[in-house]
C-alpha cells in the first residue's frame, strides 16, 4: 500500500482534512427519540430556522471525489455520506450508510485482515426516495478506483483487490494483502457513496462532467436546493433522511470566499455566521477576538499532524548519479559520531518558543515530540524527557566533547569535516520565521546554517531535484499526518522504501534511514493482530525514530481551526475527519 | 459617418484576434497550474494528477489549445471551468448582476455626484465647497480600497451593527423589505467605489470647467446678457462635458470587470472575484474568457465615446 506521501499544509496553510476521520457520537441510534447526540435536547426536524457556514474559501464543485480542497469535500459532506465516519478518538463512528462498524470481534474483519464486510442500515434512501443498495457502494468504489476517472479520492483505493454486493444491503471488501488499516476504504472523507442511478451515464472521463457534481442526491441529512460555484451553497433538510426528527435546520447556507480574519470576525464579534473555518490569523488579532466574544468559541482540534525536521542519512553533496543514493552516507549524521550530531542538533533544537510566537501557544499548534500522536493509545511518553530538553550550550559541549572543534569561522569541524546543514522547506511565512529561530540556536551549538525555501507546488513532488523526495539538502522540514492506523505511516521509514533514482523517488522514506531493529518491528506490525500488541508496537517505532533522531518533531498542528457559535449544540469535533461529518446532530 | 463605424469595426475585429491570442498565449506560458491546487495534498498521487491533467486537455501543446478555443468561441462556446466543471458562460452569469448591482451602481452614483461637484467647485474656485470637494476627491483616489472597505466594515458592521458585511447573493428582491436589506448589503461596497469614482470624475469635470471658464466665447455669452446659470450650464458645461463622456464611457467597460478587491473584502461574488480567484487557481478557460470579453467591451466603448464626441461636439467630423 502505498505510504501517503509527504504533505503538508501548504503555502496556504490550509490544513487538508486528512484521509479519512469519525465521529464520536454514538452514532445514534435510529430512534425516533430526536435528541441531539449532545444532550438531551428534543427537537424535530426542521425546527430550527437557518444554519450559516462560512468558509473563506468557495466550494466550486459537490462530488467529494473530484474535489480540490477541503472546502469541496466539506460542502459535499452534508449530503454525500460515506460508511462511517472518523470519530474525536480516531475510530470509526457508524454515523453514515453502515449499520454498525465491522470489527474482528463482530465477525465484520476477518481475523487475517483481509476481508471486511459492511452492512448497511435498513430502510435506507437517498434524498430522491429511491432505496440505497450495495450497488451504489460497489459503483462508487469501481468509479473512484478506475484511473481514468482520476478521482482526487483514489489514494484510499489502493491495495483494495474487490468490492462486491453479497447481497442488496451487505458489502464485502477484500484488500490484495493483510490490511491492519482495514478501515481505509469506506471511512471518511475519501468515501462518499455517489448515487450509481445519477452517476451511471458518467462513468470514468465523462464523471467529471456531470451534472450532478453540482447537485449530487445524497443520503445525508441534507439536500442541495442551489449552488453557485465559487460563492454559496444552499441546502434544504432531507425529508428522506433516515432520522425522522433530523436535522434539526430547515436550510443551511454555506458560503464562501473572503478571508480568515473577517471570517472570524464575522463569528466573534457580529454573531452573522454559527461556524468559521479554518481561522489561521496572527494569533495577536485573533487571541483578544477570542477572549472578547460572548457569541462563539474556538474549536483547535488535533489529529496527527507534526511539523517535523527530517535528517538526511545520504550524502546529498555525492558527485553525480550518486547524489543522495542511499549507497551514500551522510558526511556527519551518518558514522561514527552520527548519533551524537544528531542528538546535539535535537538538544539546540526550541520548540516552545515555535509553538508559542509561531503557532498561538495552543490555538494552531503545541510543542510536540512523537510523530505518532493523536491516538490516545498510540501516544508514547518515553521520549517525553528527552524532547523537554532546550539546551544549545549542552548541544555544544557534546559536540567538543566528541572533538568536533569550533574553528575560526564559529563552525565546528573534524577531521576535515564541516557542521555545515543546508535546511529545506516550502515557502510559507510561519516555515521560514521557524527556519529562523531554528538557524540562530543551531549555530548557537556550532553548526552553519544555510536556509533554503522552495514554492509548495515544487517541493511536493517527486520530480523535482528541489522537492522533499529528493532531498539533496541536509535536513528539511514539512508537516505530513497519519491515518487512524499508522501503519502505512510507519513503513515509510523501512529500508524497502528509501526513496531513490531506481523508484523515481515514489517512495516515503525520504530519509534514507535504514535501520533493522525498525524493520523488524513494523514487519511484526503488519502481522500482529492483537490491539494491546499492536499499540506496544506502534509506541516502539515510534520511540526509535525520536530517540535515535531520524525526525525531530517541532510541533503538533491543529487539524481543526475553527470556530463556533455559542449557540450551535451538538458538534463533536474530529481531527480524523471532515469539519461537517456529524452536521446532523447539530442544533441550537 | 456610416462609413467611419463600418471602417473601425473591420478593424475592431483583427484587435480582438491579436488580443485574444496575447491573453492565451500569456495564461498558458504562465507559471500557474490547474493542478496546483493538488500539489499540496497527500491524498492526490501523481498519476492521478497526470490523469487528471490530461483529461483537461492540458497535454496539447498550448498553440494548438488556443486553436481549439477560438473555434469553440466561434459556436458561442466559452469552454468548462477546469475548478467547478461547469459552463463558464453559467458562471459569468450568475456573476454578473452581483457586479452590475454593486460596481454598476457605484459608477451611475458616482458619475451623478462628481459632474455637480466637479462644477460648482469649478465656478466657486477655492471656496469652502471647493476646498471641502477637493479634499475629499484626494482622499478619494489617494486612500487605498482595500483600506477604506475594511474600515467601513470595522464601524459600521461590526461596532455599529447597521450593515452586514457578508454578501448575500440568494437574495431576491420582491418587496420593500428585501430591496431595503439589498440597500444594506451593498451600501458599503457601494459607497467604497463610489467615493472613487467620484473624486476621479468630479477632478476631471472641474479641470474641464476652469480651462473653458476664461475663454473667448463665455464672455461673449456673457456680454450677450445672459443670466449667469445660462452661461454655465448651457455653453460652459456642455462643452466642458465632452471629454468628460469620454471619459465616463471608456469606465464602463471596467464596470463589468467587476471590483477585484472591493468584491473580495465584502465577499460579492462578482466578476472581479471570479476573476482573481481563477487566476490563483490557474482556471484558464475562466480567465481566457473574461479577459476576451472585457477586451471585446473595451475595444466597443472605445468607438462609442468616439461616436459620442461627433455627436456632442459638431465641429468634429469623422469621414
Amino acid at each position: 500500500m502505498r505510504w501517503r506521501s509527504a504533505l503538508a499544509v501548504s503555502f496556504t496553510a490550509v490544513l487538508l482534512a486528512s484521509a479519512c476521520a469519525t465521529p464520536g457520537t454514538p452514532g445514534t441510534g435510529p430512534s425516533g427519540s430526536a435528541a441531539g447526540s449532545g444532550g438531551g435536547a428534543a427537537f424535530k426536524r426542521g425546527d430550527g430556522g437557518e444554519l450559516k457556514i462560512l468558509y473563506w474559501q468557495a466550494p466550486t464543485i459537490l462530488n467529494p471525489h473530484q474535489a480540490t480542497g477541503t472546502k469541496d469535500s466539506d460542502s459535499s459532506r452534508l449530503v454525500v455520506e460515506p460508511l462511517a465516519s472518523w470519530g474525536p478518538d480516531a475510530k470509526p463512528v457508524a454515523n453514515g450508510l453502515a449499520k454498525e462498524i465491522p470489527t474482528v470481534a463482530n465477525g465484520g474483519v476477518s481475523s487475517d485482515f483481509t476481508t471486511v464486510t459492511w452492512k448497511l442500515k435498513d430502510g435506507l434512501k437517498w434524498s430522491d426516495g429511491s432505496p440505497v443498495t450495495a450497488d451504489d457502494v460497489v459503483f462508487t468504489f469501481t468509479q473512484i478506483h478506475d484511473p481514468a476517472t482520476a478521482s482526487t479520492t483514489e489514494d484510499n483505493t489502493e491495495g483494495v483487490k474487490s468490492v462486491t454486493a453479497k447481497d442488496a444491503s451487505t458489502v464485502v471488501l477484500t484488500y490484495d494483502e493483510p490490511n491492519p488499516n482495514f478501515y481505509q476504504w469506506g471511512v471518511g472523507t475519501c468515501c462518499g457513496i455517489l448515487q450509481k442511478a445519477q452517476f451511471a451515464n458518467f462513468t470514468g472521463a465523462k464523471m467529471k462532467d456531470a451534472p450532478g457534481n453540482l447537485k449530487p442526491i445524497g443520503t445525508g441529512p441534507y439536500m442541495v436546493t442551489d449552488f453557485k460555484p465559487g460563492d454559496v451553497v444552499t441546502y434544504a433538510a432531507n425529508p428522506n433522511f433516515r432520522d425522522p426528527n433530523k436535522p434539526y435546520f430547515k436550510t443551511v447556507n454555506f458560503k464562501g470566499g473572503g478571508d480568515a480574519e473577517s471570517s472570524a470576525r464575522a463569528l466573534f464579534q457580529t454573531g452573522d455566521v454559527d461556524y468559521a473555518w479554518n481561522l489561521q490569523v496572527a494569533a495577536n488579532i485573533l487571541q483578544p477576538m477570542i477572549s472578547s466574544s460572548t457569541k462563539g468559541k474556538m474549536l483547535s482540534v488535533y489529529g496527527s499532524s507534526v511539523e517535523r525536521i527530517l535528517l538526511n542519512f545520504a550524502d546529498p553533496n555525492a558527485a553525480g548519479d550518486a547524489r543522495g543514493e542511499p549507497t551514500t552516507k551522510h558526511p556527519f549524521f551518518n558514522g561514527a559520531d552520527g548519533l551524537t550530531v544528531r542528538k546535539a542538533l535535537a538538544l539546540a533544537t526550541d520548540r516552545k518558543t515555535v509553538a508559542v510566537q509561531l503557532y498561538g501557544d495552543g490555538l494552531t499548534g503545541k510543542p510536540g515530540c512523537n510523530i505518532i500522536t493523536g491516538v490516545p493509545d498510540f501516544e508514547s511518553t518515553a521520549t517525553t524527557s528527552f524532547c523537554g530538553q532546550f539546551d544549545p550550550t549542552a548541544a555544544a559541549k557534546m559536540l567538543d566533547d566528541a572533538g568536533w572543534k569550533l574553528g575560526s569561522d564559529n563552525v565546528r569541524a573534524k577531521g576535515g569535516v564541516k557542521l555545515k546543514i543546508l535546511y529545506q522547506t516550502t515557502v510559507n511565512a510561519v516555515r521560514q520565521a521557524t527556519q529562523a529561530i531554528m538557524k540562530t540556536n543551531w549555530e548557537k551549538a556550532g553548526f552553519s546554517v544555510e536556509l533554503k525555501q522552495v514554492p509548495a507546488s515544487t517541493f511536493f513532488t517527486n520530480t523535482s531535484p528541489d522537492g522533499a523526495n529528493h532531498f539533496w539538502a541536509d535536513v528539511e522540514m514539512f508537516t505530513n499526518n497519519s491515518d487512524p492506523d499508522p501503519t502505512s505511516y510507519l513503513n515509510g521509514w523501512t529500508t524497502k522504501q528509501i526513496a531513490q533514482k531506481s523508484n523515481n523517488w515514489q517512495t516515503g522514506n525520504y530519509n534514507r534511514y535504514s535501520n533493522p531493529q525498525f524493520d523488524g518491528i513494523i514487519d511484526q506490525l503488519r502481522k500482529e493482530t492483537d490491539s494491546a500488541k499492536r499499540a506496544t508496537l506502534i509506541k516502539q517505532a515510534n520511540d526509535i525514530l525520536i530517540l535515535d533522531v531520524v525526525i525531530i518533531p517541532i510541533v503538533t498542528r491543529t487539524q481543526v481551526t475553527s470556530a463556533i457559535s455559542n449557540t450551535i449544540k451538538g458538534n463533536v469535533p474530529t481531527g480524523w475527519d471532515s469539519e461537517m461529518y456529524n452536521i446532523q446532530d447539530w442544533y441550537k | 459617418m456610416g462609413r467611419y463605424i463600418l471602417r473601425r469595426v473591420l478593424i475592431a475585429v483583427p484587435t480582438i484576434i491579436v488580443i485574444s491570442f496575447v491573453v492565451y498565449a500569456i495564461l498558458a506560458l504562465a507559471p500557474t497550474d490547474p493542478l496546483s491546487q493538488f500539489g499540496a495534498d497527500p491524498r492526490v498521487p501523481p498519476e492521478v494528477r497526470a490523469t487528471i491533467r490530461t483529461s483537461l486537455g492540458l497535454d496539447d501543446p498550448w498553440p494548438v489549445r488556443y486553436v481549439k478555443w477560438v473555434s469553440a468561441l466561434g459556436r458561442g462556446d466559452f469552454g468548462i471551468s477546469f475548478m467547478s466543471h461547469s459552463p463558464v458562460m453559467s458562471l459569468i452569469q450568475q456573476r454578473l448582476p452581483n457586479t452590475l448591482a454593486v460596481v454598476g451602481v457605484a459608477y451611475v452614483i458616482g458619475v451623478v455626484l462628481a459632474i455637480p461637484i466637479g462644477m460648482i467647485s469649478a465656478v466657486r474656485r477655492y471656496s469652502l465647497f471647493d476646498h471641502v470637494a477637493t479634499t475629499f476627491a484626494f482622499i478619494g483616489f489617494s486612500v487605498p480600497t482595500f483600506f477604506t472597505g475594511i474600515l467601513l466594515i470595522i464601524v459600521f458592521s461590526i461596532n455599529l451593527r447597521w450593515f452586514p458585511f457578508i454578501y448575500d447573493s440568494n437574495l431576491q428582491i420582491h418587496d420593500i423589505g428585501s430591496f431595503f436589506d439589498q440597500v444594506k448589503q451593498s451600501i458599503m461596497p457601494i459607497t467604497v467605489l463610489a467615493l472613487f469614482d467620484t473624486a476621479t470624475i468630479a477632478r476631471y469635470t472641474r479641470a474641464e470647467m476652469l480651462e473653458h471658464l476664461p475663454l473667448d466665447y463665455v464672455r461673449t455669452a456673457r456680454s450677450k446678457g445672459l443670466r449667469e446659470q445660462v452661461v454655465i450650464l448651457r455653453h460652459v458645461l456642455r462643452n466642458s462635458l465632452i471629454p468628460v463622456v469620454t471619459l465616463v464611457a471608456l469606465g464602463i467597460p471596467a464596470v463589468f470587470g467587476g471590483a477585484i478587491v472591493t468584491e473580495q473584502i465584502f465577499r460579492v461574488p462578482g466578476i472581479g472575484e471570479l476573476l482573481v480567484r481563477s487566476i490563483g487557481d490557474g482556471d484558464t478557460p475562466v480567465v481566457a474568457a473574461i479577459l476576451l470579453i472585457f477586451a471585446v467591451l473595451v475595444v466597443s466603448f472605445n468607438l462609442i465615446a468616439d461616436v459620442l464626441y461627433a455627436v456632442l461636439d459638431p465641429r468634429i467630423k469623422y469621414t
